[in-house]
């Protein structure tokens, strides 16, 4: 009856790509406690980020910001049965051998936290776990791929419930794409020195008109509208980091902000979605930010 | 008359599905309300979460319009976390605090049957109706058919023998993702069924 298992393959890049896109359409959400996993759970969040410290509390404690501590993804992964995530600091690909011995289902290589080596990233294909990584512009999106990223995020600025730098992102990123649809063919080599990415990504690219991976929205979503802003832009799904916890009413903001994921292109569902929410996070202006207070340039 | 089949749109891996159909030349579409239903003549339910599918299912009030479409006959194949939801019941430690369920099919599964996501992988596969050569079965955080009911086929087994793709008269549900592959073999299938479903009816 039992047959050998020879054919079978595991960890395929297929299979990383693929939980990416088992996520679409849906909301991952920043938690630090296995009470706050369920809030996530309960209000329809396709995935939780298990952390230390959400990054609005980062940016105002201050100090190294580190992978979170194996007994709290432990507690997390146990209270939820949804795919849970952990982050790692950019370059430590300790804390990601860590990670994946946990079996978490996804590593963040993440710009939150402070990084582990300035001039290098993690070897994401050497393992078996998939990676997200953040991204300014498409440059540094296919960067990522390279390095063997299975999904990729826009950074926005964690922490500040400012949805601007999100959309800049988001913004740059497609449109990197739609100018590489619409070149000829001999351009594609000099315009992939020029973003500083591997030629035969870019003339995927080109060729496929979008990314070989997922691409989701991070950085600064607040409330519903700002999750169907970023959805109708071309984002494919969205994390919440601060944006839930830190308002008055989390789990009802939690609940309206899938609400909005699912039906983002619907203004009346987003109306009444938008309503009786409570205080959203504190936000914060980007102009009274520090250059050395921004986190999203942090990746190379 | 051109056949429409529909794809629930509220979480998950939809749009590969819509694809899959363009790909067949079939109309697809993105089934987000009730009224969405309407002249569709079979379902597919995607890979995504199935417990948040489940609440928005109930949240959006499409719990009973698809099973008054599963009665009316109408062929529904549900991938991955669209197993799940077709299931009769989850094994109790696999499932989750609130676990919704359309019930339809008679087998009784069990989720993430392999681990986490690091024990995702991908193999071939013989699947009856489809005949050679095998499918390329993409299985991620997958799902294992546990118990199946006297009127459920078996399509599709593992090699150690463990049912992956089951038939109940007009469901079925699949542990893998045809619609990440390249193979339109699965796709083509169903929508014959739907084809001959709406031409009885």
């Amino acid at each position: 009856m039992t047959q050998p298992n020879a054919d079978i393959q595991q960890a395929t890049w297929r299979t990383k790509v693929g939980l990416a896109q088992m996520l679409k359409g849906g909301v991952i959400m920043d938690v630090v406690t296995p009470e706050q996993a369920q809030i996530a759970e309960e209000a329809g969040a396709v995935a939780v980020m298990a952390l230390e410290r959400v990054p609005a509390d980062i940016r105002r404690e201050g100090g190294v910001a580190r992978m979170a501590d194996p007994d709290r993804i432990l507690a997390i992964k146990e209270a939820v049965t949804i795919p849970v995530m952990a982050k790692v600091r950019i370059g430590h690909f300790v804390e990601a051998q860590i990670l994946e011995t946990l079996g978490v289902d996804f590593i963040d290589e993440s710009e939150v936290l402070t990084p582990a080596d300035d001039r290098f990233h993690i070897d994401k294909h050497a393992f078996r776990v998939p990676f997200v990584c953040g991204a300014r512009d498409l440059g540094e999106a296919l960067r990522r791929i390279a390095e063997g990223a299975a999904m990729i995020r826009s950074k926005g600025e964690a922490g500040t419930g400012n949805i601007v730098e999100a959309v800049r992102h988001l913004r740059d990123i497609l449109d990197g794409i739609r100018r590489l649809a619409a070149l000829p063919r001999e351009e594609l080599v000099t315009v992939a020195k020029e973003l500083g990415a591997p030629s035969e990504l870019v003339r995927e690219v080109a060729e496929q008109g979008r990314l070989p991976v997922v691409l989701f929205c991070a950085g600064g979503v607040a409330t519903p509208a700002d999750a169907a802003l970023v959805m109708q832009l071309g984002a494919e799904g969205v994390f919440v980091g601060s944006g839930i916890f830190k308002s008055e009413n989390p789990f009802a903001r939690a609940k309206a902000i899938v609400d909005a994921v699912t039906h983002y292109r619907d203004p009346e569902v987003l109306a009444q979605v938008s309503r009786g929410l409570g205080e959203a996070m504190p936000g914060i202006d980007l102009a009274t930010l520090a250059p050395e207070q921004r986190l999203a340039p942090r990746g190379w | 008359m051109t056949l429409v089949i529909g794809v629930l749109a509220l979480q998950g891996d939809f749009a590969e599905h819509l694809a899959a159909l363009q790909r067949l030349g079939v109309e697809g579409r993105d089934v987000h309300r009730p009224a969405d239903l309407a002249g569709v003549a079979g379902l597919i339910i995607p890979g995504g979460e199935s417990t948040t599918i489940g609440r928005l299912l109930e949240r959006w009030e499409l719990v009973e319009p698809i099973r008054a479409f599963a009665q009316s006959g109408r062929p529904i194949w549900g991938t991955c976390a669209g197993l799940i939801l077709l299931a009769r019941e989850v094994v109790a430690e696999t499932r989750a605090r609130y676990q919704p369920l359309l019930g339809l099919l008679d087998v009784v599964v069990r989720r993430n049957a392999f681990g986490s996501q690091r024990e995702s992988f991908e193999c071939d596969v013989l699947v009856e109706p489809l005949g050679l050569p095998p499918l390329r079965a993409v299985f991620i955080r997958a799902p294992l058919v546990e118990t199946v009911g006297p009127t459920v086929e078996v399509l599709a087994r593992l090699p150690d023998g463990a049912p992956v793709a089951v038939k109940q008269g007009h469901l079925i549900g699949t542990a893998f993702h045809p619609e990440l592959t390249d193979d339109l073999r699965f796709h083509q299938w169903f929508c014959s069924l739907a084809t001959k479903t709406a031409n009885i009816q």
